[in-house]
């Protein structure tokens, strides 16, 4: 400590010092005006700008969280539009090739029954045409029967024989 | 005269004796050191909080951790409603724990091993508790001497308890204080002071002085911890007796 000599006189009441009522006044005093005065600069200024800084601070995380999870809303939300686009797509795709299928078919029938009917009809007139020659080939053997009957009789008795007759007499023998 | 383990305590005046009437209101060694914890305590405050970043550096964030942790403690003793007194139980922490602080450093002046400047603060308190509890409550302030659950016949016993320990709390919560600080520093002097005076009469005593010598660094630690300690039960204990004023009935 520095120059002893200088505060002799308090030294010399000979009482333990904290205990010397001597500049009890004078501490009493200084403690007011400090301790005063750093409540008020704290109460006033520093500790609501301290308590201004935290609670900024809650604020923006709070609102940064809100952001968060409004945000995650939203991906929800756009996960649940792309899962019904892709639904309806499928669907889509479905009765598309659904319809197709039922075109082609038809049109496949269509040219079928067309095709078929088309044989039909070709069928029917070469079995009418078979028929028709049959029928002629027939009408001619009897023809050509008379004749002969008429030929072989005028070769048998030297004279020939009427057509009608000869045509009966094969008429006749053909039913025989 | 350097080896005297309350010269420390001494008061010094600095500067020219400054009379009011009666009153000496000389700034002393004392005046100073109450003055620069106060200062110390704006200063930092000030400027660990001037850039008020959104994420805190090292020292806001000390600022930040010293503010929470009163705000809890006056929240954990006193409830949420005794966060009216924060700003007085900060001053109160803040100026203790600085002052005790300030103590640490060799050749200062411990405001806090003054028992006038602890009675002070103390009843100061003391007359905070009363003058809110009864602008609050009335006279159902009174209820504070009344526990409840007391059987009747034993009441007036123990309402006689509660007074007197009532009344007493500012001593003890004063001399708490000033004992703590005062019988710390006088300790560290009296190892320190071994540690010169044995190194003093020869080569024995040179290595016989290693033992206060560790034993001063061991204390010096430790009033580290007291002086912070001090600081917060000095607050704790406002906050518990500021809950009688805000709540009275136990």
């Amino acid at each position: 400590m520095a120059a002893p000599e200088t505060h002799g006189a308090t030294e010399a009441h000979g009482v333990f010092p904290p205990f010397d009522p001597q500049y009890f006044g004078s501490q009493l005093f200084w403690l007011v005006v400090s301790f005063g005065l750093l409540y008020l600069v704290l109460s006033r200024f520093l500790l609501p700008r301290l308590g201004q800084i935290l609670e900024e601070r809650r604020d923006k995380i709070a609102d940064d969280l809100d952001e968060a999870g409004r945000l995650n809303e939203e991906a929800k939300a756009a996960a649940t539009a792309y899962e019904n686009a892709l639904a309806d797509a499928r669907a889509k795709a479905h009765t598309i090739a659904a319809d197709a299928k039922a075109k082609i078919d038809a049109e496949i029938a269509e040219e079928t029954g067309k095709v078929e009917a088309e044989m039909d009809a070709k069928h029917e007139e070469a079995e009418s045409r078979i028929r028709e020659a049959k029928a002629e080939a027939l009408a001619h053997v009897q023809e050509i029967a008379g004749s002969a009957t008429s030929a072989i009789v005028e070769k048998l008795i030297g004279k020939a024989p009427t057509d009608a007759e000869a045509q009966k007499a094969v008429k006749a023998a053909s039913r025989g | 005269m350097a080896k005297d383990p309350t010269h420390q305590f001494q008061i010094q005046t600095i500067g020219e004796p400054i009379l009011v009437g009666p009153l000496d209101l000389t700034f002393t060694n004392s005046s100073l050191f109450m003055v620069l914890a106060s200062a110390a305590i704006i200063l930092l405050l000030m400027v660990s909080t001037s850039r008020r970043a959104l994420v805190p550096g090292r020292m806001q964030s000390m600022a930040e951790i010293s503010y929470e942790f009163v705000a809890d403690m006056i929240r954990s003793t006193a409830g949420s409603d005794g966060l009216r007194f924060f700003p007085f139980v900060f001053t109160l922490f803040g100026f203790i724990l600085m002052a005790n602080m300030l103590g640490m450093f060799p050749y200062f002046f411990t405001t806090t091993a003054q028992i006038v400047v602890t009675s002070a603060l103390a009843l100061l308190v003391f007359f905070i508790v009363i003058g809110y509890g009864v602008f609050k409550n009335g006279f159902g302030f009174l209820r504070v001497f009344v526990p409840s659950g007391v059987p009747i016949y034993i009441l007036p016993f123990v309402v006689l308890i509660e007074v007197i320990s009532f009344i007493s709390r500012p001593v003890s919560h004063s001399v708490r204080l000033f004992a703590n600080m005062l019988a710390g520093h006088i300790l560290l002097k009296v190892f320190a002071g071994f540690v010169a005076s044995m190194a003093g009469i020869g080569l024995v005593g040179v290595l016989g002085a290693s033992l206060p010598l560790f034993m001063t660094v061991a204390l010096t630690a430790l009033e580290f911890l007291v002086a912070f300690l001090q600081a917060y039960v000095f607050a704790i204990l406002t906050c518990i007796y500021l809950n009688d004023a805000l709540h009275p009935g136990h």
